[in-house]
């Protein structure tokens, strides 16, 4: 019974401060001091009893967030006349700020201009409330559909493999809520008894038939001739629910896939497998880490492989190389810990072969393209100081006598990925002038190249920046959060959108995600990522397909203007990305991702408007996620970190 | 108790008024033309405390202007107030006279049962008594119970309550002492005494804000709150905003704690150890606050250990008291209507519901055999006027009946399936649900204040053509029923518009004619759901109506809100036929007993109550909630009753004997649905945390030993077994359960609203 296990709940009364401003709203001037005090108390007391009613109505409205309108009902219980204008649908976005010592909350109202939202079309009509029945439990067993939770929920997988002893079985699940709900002593020795049983983990490993019958549908419409039902399969895996138990099986069959697959040149088979890893890693309901020892050695076989197609001069195996980096990077960042250490031994792998002077064109490019695709810091410690280097060896190729097709080939991929991905980077953190001679000096060969990569890349953010400046408002804007909640459960029925699911843990990754403790991380920064797709946008009226959207840091300090302190401090990062999104079979449409990251001061309220942003058919695209978590490694790798592992 | 055999002796009398029972439908709509002007009925529910409560205050001066021979400003003081002079004459019986709202008459004509039905037919105004402050109200309810005989006189309560003052500073050092006292004495006793703590914790604050020492009583507060026990934490909540003597004034938690007294069950020896110390200390201030405060129910025989004590304590007021407990119950179930059962082919379907009346075989099922002879536990049939069967109920026995032969036999190796009824697009504001008994539909009452009806068969929802289209119907017609239905009104779903608030509670008619729906406006709607109209809207609670229910044999209802009082009616009449008084705090969830003669209520007040339908009295009181309590529900077989509240803890209660038999942990969020199987070996629970758990109710009633020792004095071990008993737990994605049914063929259905 500690004296100190409750706040000091009799002393929590408003600041007098608040009364003389509220009393100065009204137009009363002077207040005394002891007049605010006494206010003060009297209109806390008042307050904890309205919110006290206010209670009764949330629990009676079976909910656990007390709204506006509990508040209104609480208040007309007093015979006091509720307070008009304050409906709100989900919640009020309040922000925080500090300075001089005082913390405030404040509910921000923008000005908006009023022909933007006339121009607006309106939204969509809220969809009207339907019923709709499914089974929670047949005879005891819970059917894994898409409409129940998964049977071992992705925190539970990973504390399985982060913690296999701590774990408690998908079949025990139950009773370790139970204990949860008990008291200590009760549960403590509980989990004594538990801890024995626990050490000879029981885990079958067969699948019921039905299970069957899935896996190898699935499997073969993955690697089928058919893209339809490969589209179809891949969905699938990437949003079903109940695919836990099968994840050794596939997790297998694309090990073994590359392994032959790579053998036998058969480009078209490994691009396959790679997207049912991408879907594997989609699935919000699996965790991979378990899988990582075979599906990492088959990613990266796809990236530097010598040979990955029948005929390299003509097929776009790059194309494979480079959608397989990406997949490499985001597993790096999701599944790097320091006992792994999954991405320094990437590096290093990486480093070691691109290092080796008889290392193929091809490999090569791989190792570049996985290296440059970890992020900007990457990039800046290991690509830029072996420009020169790499530039001399491309002059060779290109400019010496003809070895052969092949290697002129993969030194014109190699060149311009350099470029891609260098320009961007030294754009950023490079000062003007930039300089035609002066880059030569520095990267050699690339240099004169580089240097108008660069010049186009700042025009191009400069662009980007004058079009976010006016749209801003308009992106940013609430809008009514009904969208998001209208398909519902994410059914089997029509109306099955997974984004509703994938939106949101695909944002909290990139914002709670903290980084790893090797890498000196910067302050946390957040970011909203927004993506249009040019086919199927039917929600997002702001930015119209074709817009091309460019920003600076100008752009920053304007969506935080309200926390123009903080700005000064923090040199706001913008990214644009524009690629086709599958990179491989080009059946998706192109789609296009703004990055905006910014202070760590602003992001609260940057979070919270990301919840609210127009969820579009194509923000669950696996890229966008993949781009917001590209940015999300801004400091990386100090060489200290490739020390041999 | 006395007044309940006189009700059934009174049977023949009775049998009289039942044929005035059975008209409904037409009646209904008659009483709806009648419902605006029922305004008297304004005044019934909890008026501003003022009027009463001034009238009480003058009252205590006058009595205490005579008491200390003031004769002439006695005088003076009456004629100014215009009182007569008999108001003061009897101090002590005009107390009780003052607290006479609903319950005391009620309870004083109860004894005959013509009394439910003759008073409001004649439309005696219940009203003036009942204008009594809810207050009034609760310590009347305590006049019922034999054993608040000796209670003091309420009027020295308002003036007196908190007026002898000690000095503020001792009081920290009078708690301390007891304190130390307590923790020095032997442990059987300790446990016991601790239970004293909470209730002087109260008091000696209120006492100090009441005495305007406001920095004496916040230092008082941080001291000793953190000792309490945790499930207190709500009321300290509350007691802690409180902190000038005028925030006591019309603060409804506080008129609890002075009204009411704190029970405490103590056994004799501890009660002892107790008196001595506090004599020997001359601690007169605490001394004071127990026998003021405090009512300790002391009994004979071993001391109580702590877990025992925290099982039964957590509510408002503390324990019931003993005697509350003690008035008979019939929990038995009524006899079922012989009713001839065509039983067709077994592998026929039960779709062609008019029934082919081929071999009429005498049933042979465990229905059947319990009809045959009276449970000794049950209430005479006639004990409450109940309404005739029609033809068309006897139509659904007989379904019913049938569907019983196909159930499943639920056991802990067959449990049920269950099928979710989710609510999309609801956006958080589905707020009530419920199913009809043959599940055929399922209506939802909403925050925006509409009330959806869906059909869940492939029948569609019909409205009855309107009245000139009706004209020219062939009433002579075999299929006059069908025609009467408009075609063109089929739907799956109806909306019903009338209510200007969040609707809280809705129930389903037994023969699914009507619809009731309770809301925030203060009303209680009656709906058709032939013509999806209103009927009725039922006017009385004044505060919002947090739930309602219908009888299980219809033409009852019972509503219960805000205003803490349940008001039982009948469908044909504008005004309650029964008001409940006596919870001392909102009720938010109601319930009939299965055999109809009782009603069941839990309140924010952590407390259950069970009523007595004919008498009107407290039957009994249950404690052992630490929270609000949201669901209820009867076993099939009417003698045992679970409880679910905000703590995530089912309580299940012997209902004949007044004890908690079995407590089920494994929620972690309020439950809002309970329900037993078919056949009571199951108890399903939905929750907040969007979980749906099975128990194992065969179990947990068989391992509770009740020897004569326990009966007797509620004194019970209960078994650590939730595990044991726990059956199955089954998550939604992100789906609170709030509603829970048994289809007759033990199918488990459930219902939420998505929240994504």
């Amino acid at each position: 019974m500690a004296e100190e296990r409750r706040p000091k709940q009799c002393t929590v009364v408003l600041p007098t401060e608040s009364m003389k401003a509220m009393a100065e709203s009204i137009g009363v001037g002077q207040l005394q001091e002891e007049s605010c005090a006494a206010l003060s108390e009297e209109v806390s007391y008042r307050i904890k009893e309205i919110a006290q009613d206010a209670l009764k109505f949330m629990h009676h409205g079976k909910r656990r967030k007390l709204t506006t309108s509990d508040i209104d009902h609480a208040l007309k219980l007093k015979n006091v006349e509720p307070l008009y204008g304050f409906q709100s649908q989900e919640f009020i976005p309040f922000r925080f700020a500090s300075g001089g010592g005082r913390e405030l909350h404040f509910y921000e109202e923008k000005e908006v201009d009023l022909s933007d939202i006339i121009n607006t079309p309106l939204p969509r009509v809220p969809l009207d409330v339907s019923l709709k029945a499914h089974w929670l439990s047949i005879e005891g067993v819970q059917p894994a559909i898409p409409e129940n939770p998964p049977p071992a929920p992705k925190e539970q997988q990973k504390a399985e493999s982060t913690e296999p002893l701590k774990v408690v079985k998908p079949g025990q699940e139950e009773e370790g809520s139970i204990q949860k709900g008990q008291g200590a002593i009760s549960a403590e020795a509980k989990g004594k008894k538990e801890g024995l049983m626990r050490m000879k983990p029981r885990s079958t490993h067969e699948l019921s038939v039905e299970q069957q019958l899935y896996y190898k549908e699935i499997t073969e419409a993955c690697v089928g001739s058919c893209e339809a039902k490969r589209a179809e399969a891949l969905q699938s895996i990437a949003t079903d629910p109940g695919l836990y138990q099968m994840l050794p099986r596939f997790s297998t069959f694309i090990s073994e896939g590359v392994r032959v697959n790579v053998v036998q040149n058969n480009l078209a088979l490994l691009i396959y497998l790679m997207r049912m890893v991408k879907a594997l890693m989609d699935n919000p309901t699996l965790y991979l880490e378990k899988y990582l020892h075979e599906l990492i050695p088959a990613v990266v076989t796809c990236i530097v492989s010598k040979q990955l197609c029948l005929r390299p001069d003509v097929d776009n195996h790059w194309a494979l190389r480079d959608f397989a980096a990406r997949l490499m990077a985001q597993s790096c960042k999701t599944f790097s810990t320091t006992t792994n250490n999954i991405q320094s031994r990437i590096t290093k792998t990486f480093t070691k072969s691109w290092l080796d002077e008889k290392t193929q064109w091809t490999t090569r490019y791989g190792c570049i393209a996985g290296l440059s695709e970890l992020g900007p810091d990457v990039i800046k410690t290991l690509i830029l100081p072996r420009l020169t280097v790499e530039g001399a060896r491309i002059k060779a190729v290109s400019e010496g006598p003809v070895v052969s097709n092949i290697d002129k080939i993969g030194a014109d991929h190699v060149q311009s990925l350099l470029l891609k991905h260098c320009a961007s980077v030294i754009a950023k953190t490079r000062p003007l002038p930039d300089n035609m001679e002066q880059y030569r000096a520095d990267y050699g060969y690339l240099g004169p190249t580089l240097c108008s990569h660069v010049v186009k890349a700042r025009a191009q953010a400069a662009l980007q920046a004058q079009q976010v400046n006016r749209t801003t408002l308009t992106i940013t804007q609430p809008r009514p959060t009904l969208t998001v909640s209208q398909s519902g459960i994410g059914g089997s029925g029509g109306s099955r959108s997974p984004s509703i699911i994938k939106v949101p843990s695909s944002l909290t990754l990139m914002s709670t995600r903290p980084g790893t403790p090797t890498q000196p991380s910067p302050p946390a920064t957040k970011y909203i990522v927004m993506a249009t797709s040019a086919g199927a946008s039917s929600t997002q009226q702001v930015l119209d397909g074709s817009l091309v959207i460019t920003l600076s840091s100008s752009s920053g300090s304007s969506v935080t203007s309200t926390v123009a302190s903080a700005t000064s401090t923090l040199q706001p990062l913008v990214k644009l990305e524009s690629r086709g999104a599958g990179g491989l079979g080009g059946s998706r449409p192109l789609q296009k991702y703004i990055v905006v990251s910014l202070p760590t001061s602003a992001s609260s309220s940057l979070e919270s408007k990301s919840g609210m942003l127009p969820p579009s058919s194509s923000s669950t695209s696996p890229i966008s996620l993949e781009a917001g978590m590209k940015m999300d490694h801004t400091g990386y790798v100090p060489n200290g970190t490739l020390l041999p592992i | 108790m006395a007044a309940v055999q006189d009700g059934q002796l009174n049977m023949e009398v009775e049998k009289d008024i039942k044929t005035e029972i059975t008209n409904d439908g037409s009646g209904n709509i008659n009483a709806n033309s009648s419902s605006p002007g029922s305004t008297s009925s304004g005044g019934k529910s909890k008026s501003p405390a003022g009027s009463g409560e001034d009238q009480q205050t003058l009252l205590a001066v006058l009595q205490f202007l005579k008491r200390n021979k003031l004769t002439e400003s006695v005088d003076i003081l009456r004629r100014e107030a215009g009182l007569s002079a008999d108001a003061d004459d009897s101090p002590v019986s005009d107390s009780a006279g003052a607290g006479s709202g609903g319950v005391p008459n009620v309870s004083a004509d109860g004894g005959d049962a013509n009394s439910l039905l003759s008073r409001v037919s004649i439309a005696t105004p219940v009203a003036p008594p009942a204008t009594a402050p809810p207050k009034g109200l609760v310590r009347s309810h305590s006049k019922v119970m034999p054993s608040g005989g000796e209670d003091q006189p309420d009027v020295n309560v308002v003036l007196s309550a908190y007026s002898q003052q000690g000095d503020p500073v001792l009081y920290p050092l009078y708690y301390n002492g007891l304190k130390k006292f307590i923790e020095s004495v032997l442990d059987c006793h300790r446990a016991e005494l601790s239970q004293v703590f909470y209730p002087l914790f109260v008091h000696m604050y209120l006492e100090l804000v009441y005495n305007n020492h406001e920095n004496e009583a916040k230092q008082f507060f941080e001291k000793f709150s953190g000792d309490q026990e945790c499930y207190y934490e709500e009321d300290l909540r509350i007691l802690s905003s409180m902190s000038k003597k005028e925030h006591m004034k019309g603060n409804e938690t506080m008129l609890d704690f002075r009204t009411s007294k704190f029970v405490l069950r103590i056994s004799r020896d501890s009660y002892q150890l107790l008196k001595r110390h506090l004599q020997e200390r001359q601690n007169n201030q605490i001394w004071n606050i127990i026998q003021e405060h405090l009512y300790i129910d002391i009994f004979d025989g071993m001391p109580r250990s702590k877990s025992q004590i925290d099982a039964m304590s957590g509510s408002l007021a503390g324990e019931g008291k003993r005697d509350a407990n003690k008035a008979k119950v019939f929990y038995g179930l009524l006899k079922e209507p012989e009713i001839e059962v065509p039983l067709d082919d077994e592998d026929e379907e039960a779709e062609n519901e008019e029934g082919k009346p081929k071999k009429k075989k005498p049933k042979k099922d465990s229905m059947g055999s319990k009809s045959k002879k009276q449970d000794p536990n049950a209430p005479q049939q006639t004990r409450i006027p109940l309404p005739e069967l029609k033809d068309s109920d006897k139509l659904d026995k007989i379904m019913n009946m049938k569907e019983a032969t196909k159930k499943i036999r639920l056991s802990p190796d067959n449990l049920p399936s269950i099928c979710f009824y989710s609510f999309l697009n609801a956006y958080q504001g589905l707020t009530a649900v419920d199913f009809t008994d043959d599940s055929s539909l399922i209506a939802g009452g909403f925050a925006d204040s509409t009330v959806r009806v869906w059909s869940v068969t492939p029948k569609k929802l019909r409205r009855v053509k309107s009245a000139a289209d009706l004209s020219n119907i062939d009433k002579e017609s075999d299929d006059v029923l069908e025609r009467i239905m408009d075609e063109k009104t089929a739907s799956e779903s109806k909306i019903l518009y009338g209510h200007s608030g969040p609707v809280y509670g809705i129930s389903f008619s037994p023969d699914r004619n009507y619809l009731l729906s309770s809301s925030e406006d203060g009303t209680v709607r009656l709906w058709s759901l032939q013509t999806f109209t209103c009927l009725v809207g039922y006017k009385g609670h004044n505060y919002p109506v947090w739930d309602t229910q219908f009888s299980p044999y219809g033409y009852y209802f019972i509503s219960g809100g805000h205003d803490r009082v349940a008001r039982l009616w009948a469908t044909d009449h504008y005004q309650p036929l029964r008001m409940f008084a006596g919870h001392l705090a909102d009720i938010t969830c109601t319930l009939f007993h299965p055999n109809s003669n009782y009603v069941a209520t839990g309140s924010a007040d952590r407390t259950i109550r069970l009523w007595d339908v004919l008498t009107g009295n407290c039957v009994r009181i249950l404690t052992g909630h630490k929270g609000p309590i949201h669901s209820l529900a009867f076993s099939p077989n009417g003698k045992f009753m679970a409880s679910g509240a905000t703590d995530g803890r089912v309580l299940l209660w012997d209902v004949g004997h007044g004890l908690m038999v079995g407590e089920l942990k494994g929620h972690s969020d309020t439950i809002y649905a309970l329900k037993f199987s078919r056949d009571g070996e199951i108890l399903a629970s939905g929750s907040m945390d969007n979980t749906v758990k099975l128990w194992d109710t065969l179990k947990a009633f068989d391992d509770v030993e009740l020897d004569d020792f326990t009966a007797a004095t509620g004194h019970i071990h209960l078994p650590e077994n939730s595990q044991e008993l726990l059956l199955g737990t089954y998550m939604t994605k992100s789906t609170p359960v709030i509603h829970l049914h048994f289809t007759r063929r033990n199918l488990l259905l459930a219902a939420g609203a998505y929240n994504p």
